[in-house]
């Protein structure tokens, strides 16, 4: 779903104004949450790294998916973290925006890329996960940076503009995957409850796929804003 | 007697938006708004708020000029609240829906299961008596509305009655869907469990009415005020011994009785969803209440008696 640019992995969402999570907090918080966006930071940028080095040597990306899922499982779903961050109070966003922004992304990577292994091919695939790749070097470095007190103006330019590309192509990705894993859905009847059953209920993953796609209209609208309101702030600058 | 002036601002503009003069000193903050009124008609009372700081809290309409902390030139500041519905009116609306909805999946009318199924009866003795059960919870629902609650606000928000009404309309379609579905699954323990979970759910109908007319008998009509409310004769409102919003916790029995009735996970999500929605009301009813009242029964919970 909408996830690309924001929520509240070491901090900021597209709420949230840059100092606010400075105010108060304790000298524990801050060393892990430099901990935690360096090594997010690192992680994302080995999975750049790669990427590139499998393209380069290969000259094609069938067979990327494989070669990067472990790593991307591995720190895509650790970033469920920053929920509990919320959760808990060292980041000052709200716990709703940010388990939506994740939850989105775990769903992508479980729910589609992993369980429906005919379209881990798909140029789509690759499109999202570029996306991902330089959205997330970009936010960590830059919650790395502003725990340090040291924010170099090009990464603080760079999270502000590069969603305007990074965004609608991201979300081109995902559509556009979820839409070539409908097929797949239909035929196997994967994740869906028939009736009759005991429990009087039934639920078809391939509807659901479809409503999640129209879903993708509202949140793209509604983030959209939030994002380009966050630009205000810096034309001062 | 000397009479008042009252210049009312814009609270995030600080526009001058109305002044009155010769505002009696025994007037209240009602009063006040229906002269605002007067002078911005699309502001009715009900959407306004006035305030003696542009942030600090809504002043009550019972509230009277000269009892506030303002000289003989008092100055409010209002904030609009937007477009407002009555109580009433939303209660009626986001109740009429669930009745009416899930009697047209009970009668199978087409569009639903297929055409082989239109018009047809379900061949379970259960899925009659849900109707029943479910027809007679929301009739009961409606005629408390209009004959049983006092309200302490007149109005709110006009947006809550599309929120309001997508959350019982659509849980009563998802559920009215199932139990009524040609391949409908009866419970797995059969008549007994049917039994029981009927025993239930009209004790719980029983209790919920007790606690609604207890409530009702607490409060003299057209009044605001607020009081303990303390177990009756009837032993359904013995519950208040333990608990303070027994309404509630009535509620969440019928359905868990009607959860098991049906055996439908719908039915057994929607209860789960009450219940997290009743308990954040129970616990700011409680909390109110200790804060209003310095000797309120220290044994009472908001909703489980207890434990939450």
């Amino acid at each position: 779903m909408a996830a690309s640019e924001e929520d509240g992995g070491g901090s900021g969402s597209p709420e949230e104004k840059e100092n606010g999570k400075k105010r108060s907090l304790g000298a524990l918080a801050t060393a892990w949450l430099a901990f935690y966006n360096i090594a997010m930071t690192a992680g994302w940028l080995v999975l750049a790294i790669a990427m590139a080095r499998f393209y380069m040597q290969k000259g094609t990306h069938k067979g990327l998916y494989r070669s990067i899922q472990k790593t991307l499982k591995f720190f895509q779903t650790f970033a469920l973290l920053e929920v509990v961050h919320c959760a808990v109070g060292i980041v000052r966003t709200s716990v709703l925006v940010t388990g939506v922004q994740v939850s989105s992304r775990i769903f992508m990577v479980w729910f589609i890329t992993h369980s429906i292994k005919q379209i881990q091919n798909e140029e789509s695939v690759i499109l999202f996960l570029v996306v991902w790749t330089v959205t997330e070097i970009t936010r960590y470095s830059f919650y790395t940076f502003s725990l340090l007190n040291h924010l170099p103006y090009f990464i603080k330019w760079a999270r502000y503009n590069f969603f305007i590309i990074l965004y609608p192509v991201g979300v081109a990705g995902e559509l556009l995957t979820i839409y070539a894993a409908l097929p797949y859905v239909k035929k196997t009847g994967m994740f869906s409850l028939r009736l009759p059953n005991k429990y009087n209920v039934s639920f078809d993953y391939y509807y659901f796929l479809i409503i999640i796609m129209l879903s993708y209209i509202p949140c793209v609208i509604s983030f959209s804003g939030c994002y380009l309101r966050n630009q205000q702030p810096d034309i001062q600058k | 007697m000397k009479h008042y002036e009252v210049e009312i601002l814009d609270a995030k503009t600080r526009e001058k938006l109305c002044f009155l003069d010769k505002v009696e000193p025994n007037a209240t903050i009602a009063e006040i708004k229906t002269l605002f009124t007067k002078s911005h008609p699309q502001w009715y009372p009900a959407r306004q708020s006035l305030r003696l700081d542009p942030k600090g809290k809504s002043l009550k309409d019972e509230d009277v000029l000269q009892n506030l902390p303002v000289g003989t030139t008092a100055t409010l500041y209002f904030r609009d609240l937007g477009a407002q519905i009555s109580w009433v009116t939303v209660f009626l609306t986001e109740y009429a829906g669930p009745l009416l909805i899930y009697l047209l999946f009970y009668f199978r009318v087409p569009f639903i299961y297929g055409p082989k199924y239109d018009f047809t009866s379900s061949r379970h003795s259960v899925v009659h008596l849900a109707c029943i059960c479910h027809s007679f919870h929301y009739v009961k629902r409606l005629l408390e509305t209009l004959f049983v609650h006092r309200f302490s606000h007149g109005t709110m928000p006009l947006r809550n009655i599309f929120k309001n009404c997508t959350y019982y309309w659509g849980f009563a379609a998802w559920m009215a869907y199932y139990i009524n579905h040609p391949l409908y699954t009866p419970p797995a323990y059969g008549e007994d469990q049917v039994k029981l979970a009927l025993i239930i759910f009209l004790f719980c109908q029983l209790g919920n009415f007790s606690i609604h007319i207890a409530l009702r008998n607490l409060r003299p009509a057209g009044s605001k005020t607020r009081k303990i409310p303390y177990p009756t004769k009837n032993p359904f409102t013995w519950l208040f011994l333990l608990v303070s919003c027994p309404n509630y916790t009535y509620e969440v029995g019928s359905w868990i009785g009607f959860t098991i009735m049906t055996q439908c996970l719908p039915v057994a999500l929607f209860s789960l969803v009450g219940f997290v929605q009743m308990t954040i009301w129970a616990k700011g009813k409680h909390r109110s209440y200790l804060k209003e009242f310095r000797d309120y029964p220290a044994l009472r919970s908001p909703i489980v008696p207890f434990l939450l």
